[in-house]
C-alpha cells in the first residue's frame, strides 16, 4: 500500500504499570528536547505528542514505516528504555483505528477515571504546543479539531461525565446541591490529615474561599491553614462556633465523637433557614449520626459517599456503548475524508520542511 | 390580496355573542360563539393545553433518557402555549365583555396563565433547573382538567365586575397571586424533592437537575412575599367596595379568601422569622396552594347553588 499513513504509538494505563509509566514519563524539558529530535526524522510529515501521567502517546502521519520505528527508537534512547521491554507495554494503532482510539482518549473513554474531562484539556495543549512549532500539517489539524468536537458532542449527548466518581468531588457536588455556589459559603475542616486537606482543596477548586481548620494539634492546624490559605480555629473553641460554618469537613483520628447531637442542633438553632452540611470522612467517624434526623442537616459518611461515587462510575460505564457508537460514526466519516488526502500526500512536506517555510 | 381579505373576513366572523339573556340568579348558559381565525375560545384553550402537555412530556423524555433537559426547547413549547391561552381568553374576555373570571373553568385557565405568566419572567431570570418542566405540568393538569370537565363551563356569572373596573383589577389581581402561589407551590414541590433526595442519599437520577435547596429556599421566600403583596393589595382594594356595600360580595368568597391570605401571611411572617423553614415551609407551601384551588372552586360553586328561601314570618300565638 503506498501513501502516508497516521499512527499512534505510546503506552497508556492500560498496558503499562504505574512503575513503567512513570519510567516512560516526560517532563517538560525532556519533551522539548524530544520534540526537537523527531521533527527531524526523515519521513515523519507531522506529529503530536500527548504526555499525561497516565499515558505517552504519539500521533504522527509517516511517509515510511521506517519513520514510526524511528519515533520509538529515539523515545526509548531518551528514556532509558530498552525496545524491547517498551514493545511488551506498547500500543501501536495505524490509519482508522488511530483515529477512534484519540476520540475515544478526548473524549475520557480510555481515561482511567472513566469520563473525566481533563484529558481533553491534556490534549488540546499537545496539538496546540505541536501546531505552534509547526510539527503539525493538513491531516493532524482535521483529525485533531474532529476529535475536539466529537468530544465535545459526546459530552452533551450522553451521560459519560455525568456524576463525580471520586470521594472529595462527590462530596463538594453534594454540597453544591444544597448550597448553589460555594463561593459564599463558609467551610470549617475538622483534623488536618491528608484526606481532609484532598477534600478542601477540592472544595477550593470549586470556588470556596472561606475555609478554616482546626485541629487538636493547634500548630498543625495553622500550618495546613497557612498552605490552604485558610484560617486556623482551636479546636476546644468548634462546638460554639459550628454555627458559623455551613459545611463540616470531619476528618480527624480521634476515637469518640467530635460533633454531638446536642451540639448540631444547637447550632441549627442559631441559624434554622440555612442548611448545615456534615461530611464525616472519619474513621470511626466524628458525628453523631442521630444529627441526620435534624431538619435542614445533612450528614454524608465515607460509606455513603464512596457509594454514590460507584453509581456514578457505574452509570457512566453503562454509557460506553452509547458513546462508542456516537464516535465510531465520526472516526468514519473522518477516516474517509482523510483517506484519500493519505493515499495522494506521497512526497509532500516533512516537519523539517513545514519548519523551514513557517520561519 | 386574497389573504388579507380572508383575515378581514375571519376577523368580522369575530366576536359575536350569543344570546346574553338575564336570569334572576345572573347566572347565564354560556353560549358564545366567539371566534378567532376560524377558532372558538376552547379550541385555542385546547391547542395551549396541547402545548403544556406537550412541555410536560418533552421534560419527562429527556429525564428518562437521563439527559441534560433543553430549557430553550421547552421555554419555546410553553412560550407558544402562553401564546395560545392569552388567545383563547382574549377571544371569550371580548365576548363577554371583560376579564373572563365567571366560571370554574376560567378561574383554573386565568391561574395556570397567571403562573406561566410569571414563569416566563422568573423562569427566564433565574434560569431554575427543571422550574419549566414543573409548570408545564401544573399547566396542563389545571387547563386540561378545567377543559375536561363540561359542568365548570356550562354556566357562567354575568356582570361579575358591575361594570367597575375596579373590581375587576381587585378579580385579575387576586387571581394572579394565586398564579403566583402556583409557582411557589411548584418551587416548594422541587424543594420536598431535593431535601428528599439528600436526606435519603440517592442525588442521582433525575434528582440530579433540581436546583439546589438554597436557590429553591431563596426563590420560594420571594414568590411568598410577591403573592402575598398581590393578593394584599387586591384586597385591598376590593374592601373599598365591599365596605360601601357589604351585601355585594359572597360570604364563602369573603371567608375563603380571607382566611388563604390570613394563611399566606402566617406561614410568610413564620418563615422571616425563622420559625417555619426548609420540609415543613415547603409542605404549608404546597398544602395552601392545594386549599387555595379548592376554595376557589367551593366558592364559585357556592354560588351556583340556590339561594335559600327566606325564612318564614314568626307566628304569633
Amino acid at each position: 500500500m503506498s501513501g502516508d499513513h497516521l499512527f499512534v504509538l505510546g503506552a497508556t494505563h492500560h498496558s503499562a504499570p504505574l512503575a513503567v509509566r512513570e519510567r516512560l514519563s516526560l517532563d517538560a524539558a525532556a519533551a522539548d528536547a524530544l520534540r526537537l529530535e523527531l521533527a527531524g526524522i526523515p519521513g515523519l510529515r507531522e506529529f503530536t505528542m500527548v504526555s499525561t501521567c497516565n499515558r505517552v502517546e504519539f500521533y504522527g502521519v509517516a511517509a515510511t514505516p521506517g519513520a514510526v520505528a524511528d519515533v520509538q527508537a529515539r523515545f526509548c534512547a531518551r528514556q532509558q528504555f530498552s525496545p524491547a521491554e517498551f514493545e511488551q507495554f506498547r500500543l501501536s494503532l495505524a490509519d482508522s483505528d488511530a483515529v477512534r482510539h484519540l476520540l475515544e482518549v478526548t473524549a475520557g473513554l480510555d481515561s482511567q477515571m472513566l469520563g473525566e474531562t481533563e484529558i481533553l484539556g491534556q490534549v488540546k495543549e499537545a496539538y496546540s504546543a505541536a501546531q505552534e512549532r509547526g510539527h503539525t500539517g493538513p491531516v493532524l489539524n482535521r483529525v485533531f479539531q474532529k476529535a475536539f468536537q466529537a468530544a465535545k458532542h459526546v459530552r452533551t449527548n450522553t451521560a459519560i461525565t455525568e456524576g463525580q466518581v471520586s470521594v472529595a468531588n462527590v462530596a463538594v457536588q453534594l454540597a453544591q446541591n444544597i448550597f448553589g455556589s460555594l463561593a459564599e459559603t463558609r467551610i470549617l475542616l475538622l483534623g488536618a490529615g491528608e484526606i481532609g486537606e484532598k477534600t478542601a482543596k477540592a472544595f477550593q477548586s470549586r470556588g470556596a474561599a472561606a475555609l478554616t481548620v482546626a485541629s487538636r494539634r493547634l500548630e498543625r492546624a495553622m500550618e495546613l491553614a497557612e498552605s490552604l490559605g485558610a484560617f486556623a480555629l482551636p479546636f476546644w473553641l468548634m462546638p460554639v462556633k459550628l454555627d458559623e460554618f455551613d459545611i463540616v469537613v470531619c476528618a480527624t483520628s480521634a476515637p469518640d465523637t467530635v460533633v454531638s447531637l446536642a451540639a448540631a442542633e444547637a447550632a441549627i438553632r442559631k441559624r434554622p433557614a440555612r442548611p448545615l452540611f456534615f461530611i464525616d470522612l472519619a474513621l470511626p467517624r466524628d458525628v453523631d449520626p442521630a444529627t441526620a434526623g435534624l431538619q435542614n442537616v445533612f450528614l454524608y459518611n465515607l460509606d455513603d459517599l464512596a457509594k454514590i461515587a460507584a453509581e456514578n462510575r457505574a452509570a457512566r460505564e453503562a454509557e460506553i456503548g452509547k458513546c462508542r457508537e456516537l464516535l465510531a460514526t465520526r472516526a468514519d466519516a473522518l477516516w474517509q475524508h482523510i483517506e484519500p488526502r493519505l493515499a495522494s500526500a506521497a512526497g509532500g512536506n516533512h516537519v523539517s520542511d513545514r519548519r523551514a517555510e513557517s520561519a | 390580496m386574497a389573504g388579507t381579505l380572508g383575515v378581514r373576513a375571519s376577523l368580522s366572523l369575530i366576536f359575536q355573542r350569543g344570546r346574553a339573556g338575564t336570569c334572576p340568579d345572573r347566572q347565564m348558559p354560556y353560549v358564545l360563539h366567539s371566534m378567532f381565525l376560524g377558532l372558538t375560545d376552547r379550541s385555542w384553550l385546547w391547542i395551549a393545553a396541547a402545548c403544556y402537555l406537550a412541555g410536560l412530556l418533552l421534560g419527562t423524555w429527556s429525564l428518562l433518557r437521563g439527559g441534560r433537559q433543553s430549557n430553550a426547547r421547552i421555554n419555546a413549547v410553553i412560550a407558544a402555549g402562553y401564546v395560545f391561552q392569552l388567545l383563547g381568553l382574549w377571544v371569550r374576555g371580548k365576548a363577554v365583555g371583560g376579564c373572563p373570571l365567571g366560571n370554574t373553568f376560567e378561574i383554573f385557565q386565568f391561574t395556570a396563565w397567571s403562573a406561566i405568566s410569571l414563569y416566563l419572567v422568573v423562569g427566564v431570570t433565574f434560569r431554575l433547573s427543571l422550574l419549566g418542566y414543573f409548570t408545564s405540568c401544573l399547566a396542563a393538569v389545571l387547563t386540561l382538567v378545567s377543559l375536561a370537565i363540561p359542568a365548570w363551563d356550562a354556566s357562567r356569572r354575568a356582570h361579575i365586575f358591575g361594570g367597575n373596573p375596579w373590581i375587576e383589577f381587585h378579580a385579575a389581581l387576586a387571581l394572579f397571586s394565586y398564579g403566583v402561589f402556583a409557582l411557589l407551590a411548584l418551587t416548594a414541590f422541587m424543594f420536598l424533592l431535593r431535601n428528599y433526595s439528600l436526606k435519603t442519599k440517592r442525588p442521582g437520577g433525575g434528582f440530579t437537575f433540581l436546583p439546589s435547596i438554597m436557590d429553591l429556599d431563596h426563590m420560594s421566600v420571594r414568590l411568598l412575599a410577591v403573592g402575598v403583596a398581590l393578593l394584599t393589595a387586591s384586597l385591598a382594594v376590593g374592601a373599598v367596595y365591599w365596605l360601601r356595600d357589604t351585601s355585594t360580595v359572597n360570604t364563602a368568597k369573603l371567608h375563603g379568601t380571607g382566611t388563604i391570605w390570613a394563611a399566606y401571611t402566617a406561614v410568610l411572617g413564620l418563615r422571616l422569622r425563622g420559625i417555619l423553614v426548609a420540609r415543613r415551609f415547603s409542605w404549608f407551601c404546597v398544602g395552601l396552594f392545594a386549599a387555595a384551588l379548592l376554595s376557589l372552586w367551593a366558592v364559585d360553586r357556592s354560588r351556583h347553588e340556590p339561594t335559600p328561601p327566606p325564612p318564614a314570618p314568626a307566628v304569633s300565638r
